[in-house]
């Protein structure tokens, strides 16, 4: 190429060796690392997706007050409504601190999944797929986003534990890590959801309808330890009902001076056993990873 | 397996939906370095062979060769190959031109400089390059769609599929989407290949496929086709039509249409046809317009209707 090229032919040589060496990159990479780049192109593919949500986590700061407003609202009306019936109102306001986490965390675990509708919708999705990445690496970096979204919404909730009751103490450091992990349960049961339902409106319905009861029905309102009844079974059926449990287990004691009321952490149980807070947990991230896993398949079919 | 200088084979290509077909038996042969239309009217098939060839869909039966690679057993190389422009819209809204394009170059693997200098080159030949900081929001629909075209190309493909390329834009607009395309055919050897249901968008193509109801119709450059066709359509406008109807038909001995726009005749050679017509025949004449055959012609010869 010679130096004396006028502009506009020196920039369409320059496209032209670019469009000719890159291509050459990728081939050769492609070649040596399978299809997809290998375990790299995974990560970058996770990567690419996670700042995505996270970009539109700092794009939209009124999502961020609407989705606290409603949980916190929630729990400081019900909280004084409640204790004006003359039970501590303090220890009730500890009580709800669980539920109203995993509610904080539900919102962005739902508009995970109303992403990926609209991206199916808007033709996004399509453009990843014709890209040559691992569609399950994806999934994965949606559901990064998703879980990292919650966990930021979760961290104002904590700072204003005082306000609820609860001493500020380094178990919440420990509960911190429990409600991630609880996000990313959450979030992983909306990236399913949304994976298998091809219409938003049924995703809308289907979201709404299952969010609500599942919270209700978990223990974050009422104590469930001896709970015998039918509403009895339903808790100890609802995986949430482990989730809060374990939530209000790890956190700190609400009044450190008195003792705490045995009602108060009373869980679920299974034949007069409580499950350890580990094997909670675990009742929780394990569907979920296993309900991703069959979400990343049908996701990777080729119709 | 084609030859390099083969972009596209197929062979005996179907796709099912259960029980519906909606591509039978497709044999198609596309050289490499030229601007191929699949011409066809909405739901012939043109959206499924696209997303077969783009390794979307998965053909019921039959092999399809894209860039050298099999689309169901090397689909992670064609995608490598390829690069592809949709019907709808799918640019970011909240991007800007620049960081879609280096969005793209990420999501394919390119190193930082690589990306970067591909980018801007490829803004550049899209006549985009003062658009680079503007948010797709903000950019009318030809711009969104010269941009997709760039994107689709920061990977440097060997062959552009196209769906509707110009669909909902202003005829300029067209012109503009179609001059690069051919910029990009002709100066770096990029294979393009788009479908149309506009005649007129065909009219431009090295070559075109018409496909209807699933099936190949026909193949060939616009003129090959047109050429099937042969004769001109003449058309005269008379006092009375049935009355030269019978004449021409009696003097020339051609078949004859009469309609409500008047007498219409094919022959090889309108246009020498018509000082002839004038001079034989006895009823005033008020008009003679001569037409070439046109694709929809080519299109109602094979299929019995009008693509329209």
């Amino acid at each position: 190429m010679s130096s004396a090229t006028t502009s506009e032919s020196t920039s369409e040589s320059s496209i032209d060796m670019s469009t000719k060496t890159t291509g050459a990159v990728i081939d050769e990479a492609g070649f040596r690392d399978g299809p997809f780049g290998g375990f790299a192109g995974d990560l970058r593919t996770v990567r690419i997706l996670w700042r995505r949500e996270m970009v539109r986590f700092l794009h939209n700061r009124a999502r961020l007050v609407m989705g606290l407003a409603a949980p916190l609202l929630f729990l400081f009306v019900l909280g004084n409504g409640i204790g004006s019936t003359g039970g501590d109102l303090g220890l009730y306001q500890a009580f709800l601190f669980p539920g109203t986490l995993l509610m904080v965390v539900q919102g962005p675990a739902v508009a995970v999944g109303t992403v990926i509708m609209w991206d199916r919708q808007s033709g996004f999705l399509r453009q990843m797929l014709v890209a040559p990445v691992r569609r399950a690496a994806v999934l994965a970096g949606i559901c990064l986003g998703g879980t990292t979204t919650g966990a930021l919404y979760a961290l104002p909730v904590l700072a204003l534990a005082g306000a609820m009751g609860v001493p500020y103490h380094p178990r919440l450091l420990l509960v911190l890590g429990e409600i991630t992990l609880l996000a990313f349960a959450l979030t992983a049961l909306g990236v399913s959801a949304a994976v298998c339902i091809r219409r938003p409106e049924t995703f809308q319905i289907v979201s709404g309808l299952a969010m609500a009861p599942a919270v209700l029905l978990s223990g974050a309102l009422f104590p469930v330890g001896g709970l015998q009844s039918w509403l009895g079974m339903v808790v100890r059926a609802n995986p949430l009902s482990y989730g809060v449990d374990a939530l209000r287990r790890t956190m700190p004691d609400p009044d450190p001076s008195a003792p705490t009321p045995a009602w108060f952490r009373a869980g679920p149980e299974w034949w007069g056993w409580a499950p350890p807070v580990l094997l909670e947990l675990s009742l929780v991230v394990v569907p979920s990873l296993i309900l991703l896993t069959l979400a990343g398949r049908r996701f990777s079919r080729i119709d | 397996m084609p030859g390099a200088d083969i972009a596209v084979r197929t062979e005996e290509l179907s796709k099912l939906y259960g029980t519906r077909e909606a591509l039978v038996g497709l044999d198609l042969t596309v050289p490499a370095g030229q601007i191929f239309g699949f011409l066809g009217p909405n739901g012939a098939g043109k959206s499924t062979t696209i997303g077969i060839l783009c390794t979307l869909l998965r053909p019921t039966l039959g092999h399809a060769w894209v860039a050298g690679a099999h689309v169901a057993r090397e689909a992670g190389r064609v995608r490598r190959r390829i690069g592809v422009v949709f019907q709808e819209q799918t640019l970011d809204q909240d991007l800007t031109a620049m960081e879609s394009m280096r969005l793209q170059a990420e999501l394919y693997g390119l190193p930082g400089p690589a990306a970067r200098a591909a980018s801007t080159a490829l803004l550049d030949l899209m006549g985009l390059a003062d658009r680079a900081g503007h948010v797709v929001r903000a950019l009318s629909g030809g711009t969104r769609r010269r941009l997709e075209i760039a994107r689709a190309l920061v990977h440097g493909p060997r062959v552009l599929f196209l769906d509707e390329p110009t669909t909902g834009l202003d005829p300029q607009t067209r012109a503009a989407v179609r001059e690069h395309l051919r910029l990009l055919c002709r100066e770096h050897g990029i294979t393009v290949f788009l479908t149309t249901h506009h005649l007129e968008e065909a009219e431009h193509c090295d070559r075109i496929a018409i496909i209807d109801d699933g099936e190949l119709v026909a193949e060939g450059s616009p003129g090959e086709l047109k050429a099937v066709i042969g004769a001109d359509l003449v058309t005269l406008r008379t006092d009375d039509d049935e009355r030269v109807a019978e004449a021409v038909r009696g003097l020339f001995g051609v078949a004859t249409v009469t309609g409500p726009g008047g007498v219409r005749l094919r022959a090889p050679d309108g246009a020498a046809l018509v000082p002839r017509l004038c001079a034989e025949l006895t009823v005033p004449i008020h008009s003679v317009t001569v037409e070439p055959p046109t694709l929809d012609d080519v299109f109602l010869h094979y299929t019995g209707r009008t693509i329209r």
